[in-house]
């Protein structure tokens, strides 16, 4: 009795694992196939019929070509480098003055940076736009670069948490030796802030890369497309031509698993560290 | 030349506290607090974007609640308010059985966690392909002979805003799936053990062992997922503009102030939506200090 109980309660567990398993990925794989078919294939086969030639790269070819996706991803490149790289400068230098120093305000300081992770973005965007315009940034990459290094905080506190780890008695002996407070940031807490660079990374990464409205509303301008807004662009032109459509939806999607395959361990770690505040 | 180890350190902090914080600062209060002030502001007026603002009270706010028109959109957020719920329901199941001993484990996490990675509008298409009429779902229906369920997904208004749930639930289940996983990790495997021996099941483990190790966690993802869902937008957005009754508050929002120039309306209903999760937050605040 209690062998068949187990038995049954293992064919389940595995069942449901299949079957979730199957959910997730049935939606990929019935683009990825249609993204091989010619256009007389793909009308005349089901959704989930294997391309009859996995060589053909035409779709491809038109979807980067026709679809301005080359563009697309040039810009994604420059806007996620400066993104990351802004990001982690601004969010160390913060962590680092806040938590190594108490002065006048410094409460209120912190304070206002926990403060603005509970503005959804997408809310304020009526009037973000406004002042963006304002600015004279609007159509220019540096819209979406200052919007990704301004409201989007989450680093302040990975590095300010992390910082706790960083024993101040390093700090003092290198001020023993006459290091400056530059110096103490650059050369100590930098490096060993490492693991939680990671974490930043990783997490602006995939939010930079995925993001849709902040390039949408802001960088209207063919030349300034990224990833999402060109593929976005595709419902037109290309219309009913699904299998030029689901091969832009590969071209986008290839960057992540290939990231997603290499960086497995970091991208867990990485979104488990970040999501405790 | 400048060298800053010139400096006593007292004046060196000072300088350093000026210097690393001025930009950050300035960077926020010019694109996160400027614009919710501006917004308050302009929510009491008529301004289109070239217009003068005139003052127009409450004007707005009334319209938004009394004009069925906006407020119609509410009713849709209920439809990803109780996919919420299911989507956790799935994240928590599968976190609790693979926590456990299950051949090929980092396939099947990766395998569920990996929608989450995405992008957006490549999710989108990928389900306009998915829900359109002989498309994915419709041939695996047929193939289980469920032909009889078949329905326009995206056309048939009293279906839509379940399929759209449905897509934000396939989209969003790996974080939350990811964020248990690591929560229930962390609980000492020897209190499992101990359990064992006493003759708990696995259900005995999870009711009394795992659930309360991890009860914070989980509120916290249930709010952070329900003010998700209030401001659910990118789908829908993409997918269908907001057609067939699919219309969100944020697409309406976004669409009142930025399509149909109404910039005080629009936001008016930011506003709203603003207060909404900040009291929503406010609540998981306070769940977060009696806990502690």
């Amino acid at each position: 009795m209690y062998q068949t109980k187990r038995m049954l309660g293992v064919t389940l567990k595995y069942a449901s694992l299949l079957f979730g398993a199957f959910i997730a990925i049935i939606p990929i794989v019935a683009i990825f196939f249609a993204s091989f078919k010619t256009g007389a294939e793909y009308t005349t086969t089901g959704p989930l019929t294997p391309p009859s030639e996995w060589t053909n790269f035409e779709n491809y070819r038109r979807a980067f070509a026709e679809g301005n996706m080359l563009v697309g991803f040039r810009n994604t490149v420059i806007i996620l480098i400066i993104s990351v790289i802004g990001t982690t400068l601004i969010g160390s230098m913060v962590a680092f003055v806040l938590h190594r120093f108490k002065f006048k305000g410094s409460k209120y300081i912190l304070g206002a940076f926990l403060l603005a992770t509970l503005i959804p973005g997408v809310t304020t965007q009526v009037a973000t736009f406004q002042i963006v315009h304002g600015l004279g940034l609007f159509n220019t990459i540096w819209a979406a670069v200052i919007l990704y290094l301004g409201t989007d905080i989450i680093a302040v506190y990975i590095f300010l948490q992390f910082m706790d780890s960083i024993s101040i008695s390093l700090d003092e002996s290198a001020m023993l030796d006459g290091a400056s407070y530059f110096t103490i940031y650059r050369k100590i807490v930098l490096p060993l802030l490492k693991p939680a660079i990671v974490t930043v990374f990783i997490i602006k990464g995939v939010n930079v890369y995925n993001d849709f409205y902040t390039p949408f509303l802001y960088m209207p301008k063919t030349e300034l497309q990224v990833i999402s807004t060109s593929l976005f662009k595709f419902q037109g032109p290309f219309g009913a031509q699904w299998e030029v459509i689901t091969a832009g939806v590969m071209i986008a999607i290839i960057p992540t698993l290939i990231a997603f395959i290499f960086l497995q361990k970091y991208i867990y770690n990485g979104l488990t560290n970040g999501s405790v505040k | 030349m400048f060298k800053l180890s010139n400096f006593s350190y007292p004046t060196q902090k000072k300088i350093i506290i000026f210097a690393f914080l001025i930009i950050p600062l300035l960077l926020l209060f010019t694109f996160a607090f400027l614009p919710v002030a501006n917004m308050f502001w302009y929510s009491f007026t008529d301004w289109n974007g070239y217009s003068d603002k005139n003052f127009v009270g409450f004007d707005n706010y009334v319209t938004i609640f009394t004009n069925p028109e906006y407020f119609h959109v509410f009713r849709v957020s209920l439809y990803y308010f109780f996919a919420t719920f299911i989507q956790l329901a799935i994240a928590l199941y599968f976190a609790t059985i693979l926590s456990f001993e299950v051949k090929f484990k980092n396939f099947f996490k990766g395998v569920l966690f990996f929608p989450y990675l995405l992008n957006g509008v490549a999710i989108g298409f990928m389900f306009l392909f998915f829900f359109r009429g002989g498309g994915t779902l419709d041939t695996v229906l047929t193939f289980l002979g469920l032909e009889s369920l078949i329905t326009q997904w995206l056309g048939n208004p009293d279906v839509i805003n379940y399929s759209l749930a449905g897509v934000s639930v396939w989209r969003y289940m790996g974080f939350n799936f990811i964020i248990f996983l690591g929560a229930i990790s962390s609980i000492p495997g020897e209190i499992y053990e101990a359990s064992e021996i006493d003759g708990a099941n696995r259900w005995h483990q999870f009711r009394y062992i795992i659930f309360p190790s991890i009860r914070i966690i989980i509120s916290l993802n249930l709010i952070l997922a329900v003010s998700g869902a209030l401001s659910a937008f990118e789908i829908p957005f993409i997918m269908t503009g907001g057609a067939n009754g699919s219309s969100t508050f944020v697409i309406q929002t976004v669409n009142t102030a930025f399509k149909y120039g109404k910039i005080g309306l629009g936001s008016a209903m930011a506003v709203v939506l603003l207060f909404i999760v900040v009291i929503v937050t406010g609540i998981q605040r306070k769940f977060f200090s009696e806990d502690d």
